[in-house]
């Protein structure tokens, strides 16, 4: 069995299971934010719930609309603080408390070999620990609030497998955007989505967390990396053991197998409005930007502030331009003052915001105007995805996206390598 | 649940989930206000043509993007009878069975299908007819208690089952 078959199986207390068939697993943890808490709290009463199946295993962030935008948003956080202390919840991030609902997930929670389904398309971020973790609706959730359990199909597999080393500037967010744009958007639609070869294994969990979150941006179901001493080292450094490693059988099946090899890989780019319109940022030609966006659960952690800082450390963002900086959770914040990163984006001229999703979806905090262009190290550059539908937003890994602020335009971050 | 017969609207291939509903209004719970911003981000006219055209007929990877349950929620208070799609992402998917709207994947339907077409879909027996072309599509039929959830809704299919417990 590959991994994603042994979670499954372990999780439905079955010997043996095979992609094609119909599970009832256990959930291990089951995470809501605050847009889609609220209509699975709804739905929940409606199915008659009383009390959640477990208060230690469902967690609950506020991280779309930090702080309230509204009143509307107010009740909503109303709504969730209320349940939370009805329920006698273990584990509530209220504002100020936590940051990015995937990245509190990673930082306190997700152990290697765990079930996790959370209300949020992103939540396949939680492989990076080879965890088996994927998004669902709010009505899904509502009914493992009741039972803890959900029924899956095992989805069929593709092994990728990433020989070569990522030459920094380029980064996990590049080696994602060009795999997404070799699949295209519903390329992996339903599978589940194995990461390994010898890149991976040199790749922190912070940058296997950038490519497992993407894999829903080329419709699959899960992303996972195989755990290894890396993720001891992380999971240990977290308090977060005891764990147990759950690898893949000596002859794993996959359904497919991709190669690829990083020593020619550059600085990608997604060029609007589509995640899978992918190429080499060499290839964009000349875009000029009205913003750039540091952030995210696909990019908001220590590393990703840390490159950027690297570029922007001296420089100031071009004049016109608006550079926003997001670090993902009050834990990365802390960490990124330590190290001075956030002393060099005030001193660059960067906004830096408190942890939240904010931009990334276009909710809260910097949209964008009709006719605007933006760069930004989130996840989806659909039409209307951060504000005007008549905005422009190209994805790109945080090097590029900080090289970029400081000249102005669309920029290959090797010419700050210098 | 009987067949549905009405007229087509189509769309083209990877209509998303932040077109549906675009994210600024995810701070409303009221499903009619919802509606209102029913595929604002790819058409500013849909409510006004889904007046005769109830079946949404689309490409492929339709509701690819967020989970917001919110997107099919939009689309059946604002009139959505049901959507026929090439093929459809995961999450949107399985979200709109569970609100009860009814979906069903159904190959090359945007190819074989046009814009004001009218349709009768047979779900259990598996096949879409464009009554307007006289063809008929074939399509897998939907078990049992996939109707029961598409028709009434998770909701109300857990409350069923636990009261017969």
């Amino acid at each position: 069995m590959n991994i994603i078959e042994k979670i499954m199986a372990k999780a439905s207390g079955r010997n043996d299971v095979h992609a094609g068939d119909i599970v009832e697993a256990k959930i291990d943890k089951a995470m809501m934010n605050d847009i889609t808490a609220p209509l699975a709290l709804e739905a929940f009463e409606r199915m008659g719930g009383d009390e959640v199946w477990n208060k230690d295993r469902v967690i609950i962030v506020l991280d779309h609309l930090v702080p309230a935008n509204t009143d509307q948003s107010a009740n909503l956080h109303r709504i969730l603080r209320t349940f939370a202390k009805k329920q006698s919840l273990k584990y509530f991030y209220d504002i100020g408390r936590g940051g990015v609902c995937h990245q509190i997930m990673m930082e306190n929670h997700v152990k290697p070999g765990e079930m996790i389904v959370g209300a949020d398309s992103h939540t396949c971020t939680y492989g990076a620990v080879g965890a088996f973790a994927t998004g669902i609706g709010s009505t899904e959730i509502a009914s493992v609030l009741l039972s803890g359990k959900l029924w899956f199909k095992v989805p069929k597999a593709v092994n990728i497998i990433v020989n070569g080393k990522l030459n920094p500037p380029v980064a996990p967010k590049d080696l994602i955007l060009y795999t997404i744009g070799q699949f295209k958007a519903d390329g992996a639609t339903y599978m589940g989505i194995n990461f390994s070869g010898e890149a991976v294994h040199n790749m922190s969990v912070d940058g296997r967390m950038t490519i497992c979150n993407m894999v829903v941006e080329m419709g699959a179901k899960n992303g996972i990396v195989e755990p290894d001493d890396k993720t001891t080292e992380y999971l240990k450094a977290r308090r977060l053991a005891p764990f147990e490693f759950i690898n893949e059988d000596p002859k794993a099946e996959y359904d497919r197998v991709e190669e690829y090899d990083t020593s020619g890989l550059e600085s990608m780019v997604a060029v609007p409005p589509s995640v899978d319109n992918v190429r080499p940022v060499s290839e964009v030609g000349n875009v000029d930007i009205d913003q750039a966006v540091i952030g995210s659960c696909t990019n908001g952690r220590l590393e990703d502030l840390r490159i950027a800082a690297r570029i922007l450390h001296g420089r100031k963002v071009k004049n016109n331009v608006r550079a926003l900086a997001i670090p993902a959770s009050q834990e990365v914040y802390v960490d990124a003052i330590g190290e001075g990163i956030i002393d060099t984006f005030v001193k660059a001229g960067v906004l830096v915001c408190n942890p939240n999703c904010g931009p990334c979806y276009g909710g809260h905090l910097g949209l964008l105007a009709a006719g605007e262009t933006c760069i930004s190290s989130t996840n989806r550059n659909f039409i209307g995805r951060m504000g005007s539908p008549k905005a422009m937003i190209y994805l790109a890994s945080p090097a590029t996206v900080a090289a970029s602020a400081v000249t102005g335009k669309i920029t290959d971050p090797r010419a700050f390598e210098a | 649940m009987d067949a549905i017969q009405g007229k087509a609207l189509k769309y083209g291939d990877g209509v998303n989930t932040d077109v549906i509903i675009p994210g600024k209004y995810l701070i409303y719970t009221d499903y009619k206000e919802l509606a209102k911003h029913a595929m604002e981000g790819i058409d500013p006219n849909f409510l006004k043509k889904l007046g005769e055209r109830k079946i949404i007929v689309a490409g492929t990877n339709f509701g690819c993007g967020s989970s917001r349950e919110q997107a099919p929620i939009a689309l059946k208070y604002a009139g959505v009878q049901c959507i026929l799609a090439d093929s459809f992402a995961r999450i949107f998917y399985r979200n709109a069975i569970n609100i009860g709207l009814p979906i069903l994947e159904c190959e090359r339907i945007s190819d074989n299908v046009g814009d004001g077409d009218e349709l009768r879909i047979d779900f259990k027996g598996g096949s879409v007819e464009d009554i307007s072309k006289r063809t008929k599509l074939k399509t897998n039929p939907v078990p049992d208690f996939l109707l029961e959830i598409m028709e009434k809704g998770l909701i109300e299919y857990m409350k069923d089952k636990r009261d017969k417990i």
